[in-house]
């Protein structure tokens, strides 16, 4: 296994983070970023995070882009100045730049569900089996997603909008500061079985950094990923 | 205890006011509250509700008039522009006294604004918006829990009241996710009960019995008459449906007053300032009308100055100073157009207002 501090080497170019309205799409998405630029970009010159959300208003990754920028990473949007606050489904055409470009590792994080992945299919072709690695977030607390059914709905619904078969799957089971071991073990267990349905495979773990002790988790596990609360304000959990 | 979950606040809201007991919604969307809407299309079918899709807004709170006047529980959601374009309706739902439940995910103003968190409606939620004489309870949240018990309870105290009843949040709180506890669902009410539970309304009664829900009254004297009426139960609101949170008041120096999100950012500067040496506290309206003015006579002598803590120029503030009555100095601190200060920012400035008072 290929690690850095817990962290996955993805094996392809282009990831693609899809999942369920409030999964953690975002949250991974950027921490993924943050870890990679940390690590460096391994064999590409660059790394890019494209935010293809037009559904959400609030939360979207480009909120976060003088963080990601001051780490290395350009973060692809909104054609407008306005970006954090347009509540328009508009995107900027340069999207297509870390897409086309073969040195660029780029981490495109989509809006939720599948209405939120339909925006994929303008950029269908450059998600070849070979160049992309499709992700979908599953967090078992998620009233709609917390059971094989309803998460094997959304998996299925995604994969109808968009196309492609989803590759991996990202537990990211967690109740933010309420979160502990077992939170993580019953979303594993339930990506498991959805795994064992789809052909997927488990891509990593999730747990929120300084919450839960990744000692606590399962010595069986491959991947464990911290994930810090980048998106979410610090005052809120007081 | 219930198992817990992590819902984004919309979803919540949603879902609580189902679980309260409502099953017609209509609505238009705007951001930032679309995701009631969405949610409602697709869960109320399933749980042998109604959802409509208004033309506008206006539609919406008449076809709400409508259901509410024939007995149904009726539940309408907007954000701040949307809620101006709604408060014609909610003047004929208090004159004609028909329940109703509104949530308003606030964003700033004024105009079209923004689609960023504020709480620049308050006068608009608590001094009503509508022609005439009429009053609204007002319930303003800081947590989703929190708000999904006080919507899940809203569409009793609705019909209990026979009067509209706003839960005001703002669109952060909309937007955001936290672990929650669902209640038990309540037993929906049926076409069969409303006659003898609502007896008012206009159910279609086979015994001849006339059931007349209007707000027109041509004579003067008539219309005094209801008006009075109207306002012995305003009256009793008043007295029965104030709620507030105080904490650490009693010897407090500076006492913050913030209500929903807010309040979060108050407590959490209340806390720094307490761990300097200052003692601070807060007072957190739950109900904006009926304002606590009562809670402000828990302050004692040792404190030097109140200040209203608001995401508006100050609207609340002018209700701080009624419960003040003169005692203390009463300042503000604030952000607005969709701007949220950090708790720093609260901090820098308290001590500042408190060289100036002390």
């Amino acid at each position: 296994m290929s690690t850095f501090n817990g962290l996955r080497e993805p094996d392809r170019r282009i990831l693609v983070v899809t999942g369920h309205y409030g999964s953690g799409k975002t949250e991974f998405s950027v921490s993924l970023a943050m870890r990679l630029a940390e690590r460096g970009f391994g064999p590409y010159k660059r790394l890019a995070l494209c935010d293809l959300d037009i559904i959400n208003p609030y939360f979207r990754s480009r909120e976060r882009r003088a963080m990601l920028e001051g780490a290395g990473v350009p973060v692809y949007g909104s054609a407008y100045g306005h970006e954090v606050t347009a509540e328009i489904p508009e995107l900027a055409a340069n999207i297509r730049a870390p897409l086309e470009d073969k040195d660029c590792r780029t981490i495109v994080d989509l809006g939720g569900n599948d209405s939120g992945a339909m925006v994929l299919n303008q950029f269908g072709k450059y998600f070849t089996p070979e160049s992309t690695l499709f992700l979908t977030v599953i967090n078992a607390n998620r009233p709609e997603t917390r059971d094989f059914d309803g998460a094997m709905e959304h998996l299925r619904a995604i994969e109808a909008i968009t196309g492609h078969k989803v590759d991996g799957l990202i537990n990211n089971t967690h109740l933010l500061r309420e979160t502990d071991a077992d939170c993580v073990v019953k979303g594993h267990r339930l990506c498991e079985r959805l795994c064992d349905a789809t052909g997927a495979f488990i891509w990593c773990d999730c747990y929120p950094e300084g919450i839960v002790d990744p000692a606590s988790l399962p010595e069986e596990y491959g991947y464990l990923m911290p994930l810090g609360l980048y998106m979410r304000p610090g005052w809120l959990d007081r | 205890m219930a198992e817990k979950v992590l819902m984004k606040g919309n979803e919540a809201f949603a879902e609580a006011v189902i679980r309260g007991g409502v099953r017609f919604y209509f609505g238009y969307p705007i951001t930032p509250q679309s995701e009631i809407p969405e949610f409602m299309s697709r869960e109320l079918p399933k749980r042998g509700g109604k959802f409509l899709q208004a033309e506008s807004e206006l539609g919406a709170v008449n076809m709400a008039y409508g259901c509410g006047a024939a007995g149904g529980n009726a539940f309408i959601s907007s954000s701040s522009p949307g809620i101006a374009l709604m408060q014609e309706g909610m003047s004929f739902l208090c004159s004609a006294e028909v329940p109703l439940t509104i949530l308003n995910a606030s964003r700033g103003g004024p105009g079209i604004g923004s689609i960023q968190p504020g709480q620049a409606d308050y006068f608009q939620v608590t001094r009503g918006g509508g022609n005439g004489d009429y009053r609204i309870p007002v319930f303003a949240p800081a947590s989703i829990q929190e708000a999904i018990d006080i919507l899940y309870d809203a569409p009793a105290l609705a019909d209990e009241w026979r009067n509209p009843v706003m839960i005001l949040v703002d669109g952060l709180m909309g937007q955001m996710m936290e672990p929650v506890v669902l209640p038990e669902p309540k037993t929906p009410v049926t076409s069969a009960d409303i006659p003898k539970l609502k007896p008012w309304a206009i159910s279609g009664s086979e015994k001849g019995q006339r059931s007349v829900v209007k707000s027109l009254r041509l004579q003067p004297e008539v219309l005094e008459q209801h008006v009075e009426k109207l306002f012995e139960k305003y009256n009793r609101m008043e007295q029965e449906l104030q709620k507030v949170e105080c904490d650490s008041i009693e010897d407090a120096e500076v006492v913050f007053v913030a209500f929903g999100t807010m309040a979060r950012l108050a407590r959490e500067a209340m806390e720094i300032l307490q761990s300097q040496g200052i003692k601070a506290g807060l007072i957190r309206p739950i109900s904006l009308w009926p304002f606590p003015y009562y809670a402000f006579d828990a302050l004692t002598d040792k404190t030097k100055v109140v200040i209203s803590t608001e995401l508006s120029m100050g609207q609340m503030i002018q209700d701080v100073q009624l419960g003040v009555k003169g005692r203390f100095p009463v300042k503000l601190i604030h952000r607005t157009g969709g701007m949220l200060p950090t708790s720093i920012e609260i901090v820098d400035k308290t001590k500042k207002i408190l060289e100036e008072v002390r």
